[in-house]
C-alpha cells in the first residue's frame, strides 16, 4: 500500500523524466545507496566480498556494458570475455608502465583503450547483423585472448604468461595486491559500479539511448528519421567495451590479482554475461544488476545448500547448477525475454493497484 | 498544368508557394524491371500533392526516391531550390523531409513518447559527456525537444497513452504514432505512405482531418500516396497519376478526374 504514485505529480518535463519518478522508488533507492556505501563496509569479512559481493559488482559492469550493447542498441556480442581481457591488460600495462599513477586513473584509463578496440571490432556491424555479427565479435574473442597469449610485450615477458597485479595504494589504501583489506577492494568496486549506472542510465535515457533502441527495433525507419547508423552502432560498440573494460580492470587487479587469459577470459566469460543480461532482462539497467546477482549467487547457493546442507558430491551439486541456468536461459528466452527485470516491472505494476485492483 | 515556379490560389483560397521540390526526368531500374521510367513531376511549398496509380505503378519507389534509399539511375532531384546530391537516408531526413511508412515502422520497443521523441534527434546536439551526466545541454534539449513532442502528442489527441509501449497499441494509433514521429521532426516536406491503408471509415475521416490541420496550422508540404480515390480528391490540391512506371496524368483532382489516360488505366480499355 505504500507503493503508489497517487499524490505524486510531476509538474515539470524535467521532473517527469526523473529515474524514479514514483517517490517510494526514490526512497528505497537512496536507502539501498546509504546501506551499501555506509552499513556494509563495516560487516564484510573477506568470504563474503571475494564469494559475491566483488563477482557481482565487477559483472555487474560488464552487464551493463553488454546490455547497452545488445539491449539497447541489439548487436549481438560475444566478445565480452576478450574485451574484460582488453582492460586487464591494458590496465596491467598502464599500472607497470607508469607505477605514479593511481590506479583508479589506470582503469578508466583501460576502459578508454577497450573502447577503442571495440570500435575496431564494432565495424563488421555496419553490414553484418545477427547471427553473422555474433559470428564475426566471436572472432574477436578468440583473436584477442590468442593476441594476449603470444605477443609476450603485453605480460611483459613473465616467465610464467600471466599477469601479476602490483601493489598500489590510493589515499593510502591498499587498493590492488595481496594486501588489500576487502572492504577497501568492496568500496572501489562499488564506487565504479555506482557512476557507471549512472552514467547509462542518462546515457539511455536521452538522445543517445533512443538512437541506439531505434537501431534495434528497425534499423531502416531509424535511418529515415535521421540516426546516422555508423554513429549510433560505434558509439554503443565504445560505451559498450568502456565499461567492459573497466569490469576488466577491476576483474584483473582488484578482485584476482593474478590473470592467465585463457582460463578467466575465455568464451566461457563471453556466456556468462550474456547469459547474466537475458535472465536480468534485455534493455534494462536494473536488469544487468539482478542477472548479474542473480549468477552468481546461485552457484553459491547451490553449493552451500546442496554441498553443506545435504551433502551431496560437489561436482552433481555442479552440474546440477548447469542444468538449472541452461534450462532458465531457455525458460526466459521463450516465456519471458525481457527477464527478471520485466518480472519486477509486472510485479510493481500489480502492486500499484494492490489490494484493490479496480 | 502549372509548371510555372510561381504560386496559385487553391479553389478553397489558400495560397500555394513556389516549387519547393522538383523531380526531373527520373528513372529506377533494378536489374531489368523498369520500376520508374522519366518521370518530372515538382512539389510546391505548402499544398498537399497526391500520388496515385494500381497497384506496382511504382508510387512507393518514388517515395523511396525521395527520402534517399532507391538511387535512380537518372534523372535530378531538386530540393529548396538546389541540385541535390546523392544522399543517405539519414542526411535526407536532416533535410527536412519525414515520411511515414506504408507498413508500420514503429519502434515497437519504445513508448509512444519515446517514439515521438526519435523524431527530434536530428535536432538534439549535446555531446555524450553531457548526456551520461545529465546535465547541462543535454537536460535542457531534453526539456525543449520535450515541449515540442507534447505539442504533436496534443495536436494528434494521444496524451492519454503517452507512456504505453507502441507494441500495445491497436493499428489505427499506430498509425497516428507514426504521423506524430514525422510531424516531431517539424518537417519542411512530409511524406506519406499510405496512411489511411486498412483503416474504417472513421478512422479514414480523423486521419484526413488531421492531414489536413497539419497543413492548415503548420504550412507543412504534404506529398501522399492513397489509394481511397474519395479521400484523394477531397484533400489533395494536386495529383500525380502514375501507371507501369510512367506518370499518365497531372493536375488537378478535376483535371485527373477527366482524363481519359488515367479512366483507362482504373477501369481498364475495351479491345475492340
Amino acid at each position: 500500500m505504500l507503493y503508489r504514485e497517487a499524490g505524486d505529480f510531476s509538474t515539470t518535463y524535467r521532473e517527469d523524466n526523473q529515474t524514479f519518478p514514483i517517490r517510494f522508488d526514490r526512497y528505497r533507492y537512496y536507502a539501498v545507496m546509504l546501506i551499501a556505501f555506509l552499513v556494509i563496509p563495516f560487516f564484510v569479512n573477506d568470504y563474503w566480498v571475494n564469494a559475491i559481493f566483488l563477482p557481482f559488482l565487477i559483472y555487474s559492469i560488464a552487464a551493463l556494458g553488454l546490455n547497452i550493447l545488445t539491449g539497447y542498441c541489439g548487436q549481438v556480442s560475444l566478445g565480452t570475455g576478450g574485451f574484460m581481457a582488453v582492460g586487464a591488460y591494458a590496465v596491467y600495462k598502464l599500472m607497470t608502465a607508469f607505477p605514479d599513477i593511481s590506479v583508479l586513473i589506470h582503469i578508466v584509463l583501460a576502459g578508454g583503450v577497450t573502447a577503442l578496440v571495440g570500435i575496431l571490432f564494432g565495424l563488421p556491424s555496419l553490414r553484418i547483423k545477427g547471427f553473422y555479427l555474433a559470428v564475426a565479435t566471436l572472432a574477436a574473442q578468440f583473436f584477442l585472448v590468442w593476441v594476449f597469449n603470444r605477443i609476450p610485450w603485453f605480460y611483459n615477458y613473465s616467465a610464467s604468461g600471466q599477469i601479476n597485479a602490483p601493489e598500489r595504494t590510493f589515499l593510502g589504501f591498499t587498493v590492488t595486491g595481496a594486501e588489500t583489506k576487502a572492504w577497501v577492494a568492496y568500496l572501489v568496486c562499488l564506487v565504479f559500479v555506482t557512476i557507471s549506472a549512472i552514467v547509462a542510465r542518462n546515457m539511455t535515457r536521452g538522445a543517445l539511448g533512443r538512437s541506439w533502441m531505434a537501431i534495434r527495433d528497425m534499423d531502416i525507419a531509424a535511418e529515415i528519421i535521421g540516426v546516422n547508423p555508423l554513429k549510433a552502432k560505434l558509439s554503443a560498440f565504445a560505451i559498450s567495451s568502456f565499461f567492459v573494460g573497466i569490469s576488466g580492470a577491476l576483474y584483473f587487479s582488484v578482485y584476482l590479482g593474478a590473470v592467465e587469459v585463457g582460463e578467466v577470459f575465455g568464451i566461457n566469460k563471453s556466456f556468462l554475461v550474456l547469459f547474466m543480461i537475458i535472465i536480468g532482462g534485455l534493455g534494462s539497467v536494473f536488469g544487468s544488476f539482478i542477472g548479474a546477482a542473480f549468477l552468481v549467487l546461485l552457484p553459491v547457493l547451490l553449493k552451500n545448500v546442496l554441498v553443506g546442507y545435504f551433502g551431496w558430491q560437489t561436482d552433481v551439486a555442479a552440474h546440477l547448477e548447469f542444468m538449472i541456468i541452461g534450462g532458465l536461459i531457455v525458460w526466459f528466452l521463450i516465456v519471458e525475454p525481457h527477464g527478471l527485470a520485466q518480472l519486477w516491472r509486472l510485479g510493481k505494476e500489480k502492486l500499484r493497484m494492490w489490494p484493490f485492483p479496480y | 498544368m502549372l509548371s510555372t515556379t510561381e504560386g496559385y490560389m487553391t479553389p478553397d483560397g489558400r495560397q500555394i508557394g513556389g516549387v519547393v521540390m522538383e523531380m526531373k526526368n527520373i528513372t529506377l531500374k533494378f536489374g531489368g524491371v523498369t520500376a520508374i521510367e522519366d518521370i518530372s513531376f515538382d512539389i510546391h511549398e505548402g499544398e498537399i500533392r497526391a500520388i496515385i496509380g494500381p497497384n506496382g505503378a511504382g508510387k512507393s519507389s518514388m517515395l523511396n526516391v525521395i527520402s534517399g534509399f532507391y538511387i535512380p539511375q537518372q534523372g535530378e532531384v531538386f530540393f529548396r531550390g538546389a541540385k541535390r546530391a546523392q544522399l543517405k537516408p539519414f542526411e535526407v531526413a536532416r533535410q527536412g523531409i519525414a515520411r511515414t511508412f506504408q507498413n508500420i515502422a514503429l519502434f515497437e520497443g519504445m513508448s509512444v513518447l519515446d517514439n515521438v521523441m526519435t523524431g527530434r534527434l536530428t535536432h538534439m546536439k549535446a555531446g555524450i559527456i553531457s548526456q551520461s551526466l545529465w546535465r547541462g545541454p543535454a537536460e535542457r534539449e531534453e526539456t525543449e525537444n520535450r515541449e515540442i513532442c507534447e505539442r504533436v502528442i496534443d495536436f494528434l489527441e494521444i496524451q492519454s497513452i503517452r507512456k504505453t509501449p507502441v507494441s500495445r497499441l491497436p493499428y489505427g494509433l499506430k498509425k497516428r504514432v507514426e504521423l506524430a514521429r514525422a510531424l516531431a521532426s517539424e518537417p519542411k516536406l512530409l511524406l506519406l505512405d499510405e496512411p489511411m491503408a486498412g483503416m474504417n471509415v472513421e478512422e479514414k475521416e480523423d486521419m484526413s482531418r488531421f492531414i489536413l490541420d497539419v497543413n492548415d496550422e503548420f504550412g507543412t508540404t504534404i506529398a501522399l500516396i492513397e489509394h481511397d480515390m474519395g479521400v484523394v480528391m477531397d484533400l489533395s490540391d494536386r495529383v500525380v497519376v502514375m501507371d507501369y512506371g510512367k506518370k499518365i496524368g497531372d493536375g488537378t483532382p478535376n483535371e485527373v478526374r477527366n482524363n481519359q489516360a488515367v479512366i483507362d488505366a482504373y477501369l481498364g480499355v475495351s479491345h475492340d
